[in-house]
């Protein structure tokens, strides 16, 4: 039974994932934490910072992570194939389209269409990110809370970003070593 | 294009597997790394397949390497090169990940590994913001009323009711084929 719906909802966060990359963490969170409650969200923030510093797509990723914690072995491996299941059919489908067709107009309104949508959802999810980063993990989002030295460093490395351009991994590494410099220091 | 010589399966295999090993970073560095290996490297797909390729493997819904493996795999092999090109780009990932979940109560109550979990988190909201700021801009710039709206909507939509993902995905999508239908009818008349 666990199996069936490992694979069904995983199934969902491949059929539905537009654009790549991020475009499949609200759909991971939503499945995983808020509706199965496989992850907390602690655990979560932890798998979407693992699957920045390890090759492979987010949600193979997750998939993998979230089976082998409610499933073992068989776990993940169903919910890698229920992930990766319908893109295999999808891509078929579009490609086999595409090739007849080459300008496909419909298709392009509707991927134009996606586009604010899947930015917001991305903008929801990093926003939870953010806030636990911020907070604590589901703590009250009150001053006494507040994790000042978190928030300096993703200050420091968005700005970073921003105006260097840097490198995203070594961004993060930077963070995790200022954290525990800090930590230690202070 | 028909007397490009067939690759074989192990060649597929041991291609896409090295190469989901190595990529960091998702799905649009994956896509200049194929671009290298499959078209420069190997020579198995010409440059101009290869950009209808990248427009496949990111219109269609799932893990954009996956899906350029799909097709790649495809072309050069027919549909075992498929099953096969896919089981090499989600070896890597699923291996690793195995490990790391194998070990992760140790790992986490670690002092240490917390503390930079703690810090990097910081960093992926960094990331993820500046992912947002890049890809909201790009909405905002086409000047567009509604996908502003649609964008704000949909924010407001997850974030505060906390609608399911999926039914907001459609929601734009099915926007999405009833403007182009409407504009191609302005179109006509």
């Amino acid at each position: 039974m666990i199996y069936l719906q490992l694979f069904f909802s995983f199934f969902q966060i491949g059929a539905f994932s537009f654009g790549g990359g991020y475009a499949a963490m609200p759909l991971i969170q939503h499945q995983v934490v808020d509706l199965h409650g496989w992850l907390t969200l602690g655990e979560f923030t932890d798998l979407v910072t693992i699957s920045q510093m390890t090759p492979g797509p987010i949600a193979i990723n997750a998939a993998t992570f979230v089976g082998a914690k409610v499933g073992g072995m068989a776990g993940s491996a169903v919910a890698t194939a229920g992930c990766v299941f319908p893109s295999c059919i999808l891509v078929s489908m579009i490609a086999w389209v595409y090739f007849k067709y080459r300008k496909m107009e419909l298709l392009k309104g509707v991927l134009k269409a996606l586009r604010p949508g899947v930015v917001a959802l991305i903008a929801g999810a990093g926003l939870t990110v953010i806030l636990s980063t911020f907070f604590g993990e589901g703590a009250a989002l009150t001053a006494e809370n507040f994790h000042l030295q978190e928030a300096c460093l993703f200050a420091a490395a968005f700005l970073i970003l921003r105006w260097k351009k840097s490198d995203p991994i070594l961004v993060m590494v930077l963070c995790g070593a200022a954290e525990i410099l800090l930590c230690t220091l202070l | 294009m028909e007397e490009k010589k067939k690759v074989s399966l192990g060649r597929l295999f041991f291609a896409t597997l090295i190469l989901s090993a190595f990529t960091f970073g998702g799905g649009y560095v994956i896509i200049t790394l194929m671009k290298k290996r499959f078209v420069d490297d190997y020579h198995w797909i010409d440059e101009k397949e290869m950009l209808d390729f990248v427009a496949i493997a990111q219109s269609a819904p799932g893990p954009i390497a996956v899906n350029g493996a799909i097709i790649t795999g495809y072309k050069v092999a027919g549909v075992p090169g498929l099953f096969v090109a896919v089981l090499g780009t989600v070896l890597p990932p699923f291996v690793i990940l195995s490990v790391i979940s194998f070990f992760y109560d140790a790992f986490r109550s670690n002092e240490i590994v917390s503390m930079a979990l703690a810090g990097m988190q910081a960093g992926v909201g960094a990331v993820i913001a500046s992912v947002v700021w890049d890809m909201a801009g790009g909405v905002i710039k086409e000047k567009d009323r509604i996908s502003d709206l649609v964008m704000a909507a949909a924010f407001f939509l997850s974030v505060f009711l906390n609608v399911n993902a999926v039914f907001i995905i459609l929601g734009c999508g099915l926007l999405g084929v009833v403007r182009t239908l409407a504009h191609r009818k302005g179109e006509k008349r």
